[in-house]
């Protein structure tokens, strides 16, 4: 039975946001018995509400607030009003998410170390190592049912991966197969198996993909400690003279201002809203917003390094049959600057429907040229590049100073360069994609700009020196002690890899450690 | 239309005729005479609506869509211009402006013109202004989102229903 606390009740925990980090946090908490009280800004859609259809889906989960773009990325022209493609919603992005779940290697904790000094990137090493991350890494592994670990046996791959596999195989690579996927293979954890079915981004309708919708947040509600307030956005954190948090202002389901006391505040609404809601919070005591004495609040947003490619060839794909991310080749995930640039990036394969794919393929084109590649669309194979993008202090999340939200707020405004490492590994990726279709006989081939960014990450970075970040290695502010930054926000570089896992593996580990901050009483 | 246009007088006029033969307007309809559908034009020119259904396919043309989809994807304008008259302005103004500029530069009004390559010259020019990016950015929803279109490029759409692929082809590829 979930619980229900009551507005003035300081002691429990509140957490901003249900995702792969609020949603997993709110359950790891209380399962430790402690109280939890998780706003979050979206409603409650549950897996039966989700519709295999790409706008319909898109109008029911995705977060379309307004947002401001600048910057010389692509999606500031194709999108202005669209940086970031991820959901409002209960279960946040875990919705949408397509399954990837791969560990950060070991020289992507120590970038700095490993790539040295690039001009204009603000590379620092995690205050974490992958060894210290290990046994964290193996429970999220656990909890999310990852196939290839736990003994879980890989995917079946679809079409799409068939053609990658062939083409990979042809180009000499190594490693590849249908993925590490928070996917069921087989029955686990009272969910079923992959029906392959498609649709992964517009919610998985059986519940075989990891969420913490219908994973963690049931788990956490039946404790008996866990209460979900959908329809909540938070707008302001407080604290009390001595610089300690002391609760949240929000606006419920009515529109009308409420104010949730609390013992420890954890921030976990997504790279853009984390850092916004801390610089709406500013006070006469932290005029620059919360957690902010670094001045770092909101600066080395990432992205990732992406793009795809998508091939015609003369006889039918179907791409969309199957799991969107049906498989991996990671030969690229290194470190070699041989190749020009720093970092590693996937290859995954995906596939987008007819509407997304006439949207995405070329924003902005028309006429012959565009149309005869979506003539070929039945015939199309497709994969997503990503890659570890450089953090600068400069591509960062401010409050817009003129266009402001339904409620008056200022929106999170976005400003994103590329950096020359991310444009030569995007243009070494496109060709090493290309190649691998021409290798299966493509008759043309499409290298394909960034989508709206689904991997936000970085805006409220950890560091050893309080100097250098807004975090600790738990997720704790260095400024206040009772606030947390709870999602990828966290991140000190962004890797090469899909980062839900290692989300999920901080949130895990970031519970352990409130508690026993809690038991301490040193919160 | 087309046995006056066979009669009729010029060349250029012969042409015009024979290139669009099928969208004709009858009053306050376009008719496709081949097609055998009428659209009911309630708040723009059915001129006007001939042309935005021309335009529809030059900007996206998919020789496998028959006009209706386009008529259908264009269709919002007419509803739209009846209760936004700075729409209905846009859309009135944006035709009349490429109208001038094929007479000018073709002798004929955009519609009329024979070949897709002098109508997607003069789309090529207009490209940057607000009236044609409204037009493409409005199509690219409203004609790929037609969920009639889809089987005609193959695409299978919802599969929760029918229980997925599992059992119905997701890794049936015979050729590589």
């Amino acid at each position: 039975m979930a619980a229900k606390y009551e507005l003035n009740d300081d002691s429990v925990v509140v957490i901003v946001g249900s995702g792969a980090g609020g949603g997993t946090l709110g359950n790891e908490l209380a399962q430790k018995g402690i109280k939890v009280v998780i706003l979050e800004a979206g409603k409650r859609h549950e897996m039966e509400d989700f519709l295999n259809d790409e706008w319909a889906s898109f109008s029911q989960l995705a977060w379309t607030d307004m947002r401001t773009t600048s910057g010389s990325w692509r999606v500031h022209r194709d999108f202005a009003n669209l940086p970031a493609w991820i959901v409002k919603s209960v279960g946040g992005s875990t919705v949408h998410w397509a399954g990837a779940s791969l560990r950060l290697q070991e020289h992507e904790f120590k970038t700095r170390t490993a790539y040295g000094a690039i001009a204009g990137a603000n590379l620092l090493d995690w205050p974490l190592t992958l060894k210290e991350l290990e046994p964290y890494y193996a429970k999220a592994e656990d909890k999310m049912g990852v196939t290839r670990t736990n003994d879980i046996p890989g995917l079946p791959g679809n079409n799409n991966y068939k053609v990658l596999a062939s083409g990979a195989a042809k180009r000499g690579y190594k490693e590849f197969h249908t993925g590490r996927m928070a996917i069921n293979s087989k029955p686990r954890d009272g969910r079923g198996s992959c029906q392959q079915i498609g649709f992964c981004f517009q919610g998985c309708k059986t519940g075989a993909k990891w969420s913490t919708l219908y994973v963690d947040i049931p788990k956490g509600e039946a404790t008996g400690k866990l209460e979900v307030r959908p329809e909540s956005h938070v707008a302001k954190i407080e604290h009390d003279a001595a610089g300690k948090v002391t609760g949240v202002v929000y606006f419920d389901k009515e529109g009308k201002e409420q104010r949730q006391k609390a013992r420890a505040v954890c921030v976990a609404g997504n790279s853009l809203e984390t850092p916004r809601l801390l610089l709406l919070s500013q006070s006469a005591k932290f005029p620059d917003g919360l957690a902010n004495s670094s001045g770092q609040v909101g600066r080395n947003y990432m992205r990732h390094m992406t793009g795809s490619v998508y091939a015609v060839f003369d006889r039918p794909v179907r791409m969309w049959r199957g799991t969107t991310m049906a498989g991996i080749v990671q030969d690229e995930s290194v470190n070699d600057p041989k190749r020009g640039f720093v970092g590693g990036y996937e290859m995954e394969t995906l596939s987008i429907g007819l509407p997304f794919m006439a949207a995405f393929l070329d924003p902005g084109a028309w006429g012959r040229e565009f149309t005869s590649a979506l003539d070929g669309y039945e015939n199309m194979a497709g994969m997503w590049l990503v890659g570890e993008d450089m953090p600068q202090e400069t591509n960062r999340i401010t409050l817009d100073p003129k266009a402001k939200d339904k409620r008056g707020l200022p929106v999170a405004s976005v400003h994103f360069d590329d950096h020359p490492n991310d444009v030569a590994m995007r243009a070494h990726a496109h060709k090493a994609g290309s190649a691998l279709y021409d290798a299966v006989g493509a008759v043309r081939t499409f290298p394909t700009p960034p989508y709206p960014s689904t991997h936000n990450l970085g805006t409220c970075r950890m560091s050893a020196n309080p100097r250098d970040g807004v975090c600790n290695k738990f997720g704790q502010t260095h400024d206040i002690k009772n606030l947390f930054i709870s999602d990828g926000s966290q991140f000190t570089t962004g890797g090469a890899e899909n980062p839900t896992l290692t989300i999920v593996t901080l949130a895990i580990r970031q519970a352990e450690h409130i508690a026993d901050l809690m038991a301490k009483n040193t919160i | 239309m087309q046995r006056q246009a066979t009669q009729g007088v010029d060349r250029r006029r012969f042409l015009a005729g024979a290139g669009t033969a099928a969208l004709v307007i009858s009053g306050a309809a376009v008719i496709h005479t081949g097609e055998a559908w009428g659209l009911e034009v309630k708040n723009l020119k059915p001129e006007t609506m001939r042309t935005l259904i021309k335009m529809a396919r030059d900007i996206y043309p998919h020789d496998r869509l028959a006009d209706r989809f386009y008529a259908v994807a264009m269709k919002s304008y007419d509803e739209k211009a009846g209760t936004d008259a700075a729409a209905k302005a846009m859309v009135e103004q944006g035709v009349a402006a490429i109208d001038t500029l094929a007479r000018a530069k073709h002798g004929a009004g955009y519609a009329d013109l024979g070949w897709e390559t002098e109508r997607v010259g003069l789309l090529r020019q207009m490209q940057g202004d607000a009236f044609f990016q409204n037009v493409r950015g409005g199509l690219i929803v409203s004609l790929y989102n037609n969920k009639e279109i889809w089987p005609l490029f193959g695409y299978e759409g919802e599969s929760a229903s029918k229980g997925g692929y599992i059992e119905r082809g997701f890794n049936d590829i015979a050729w590589l």
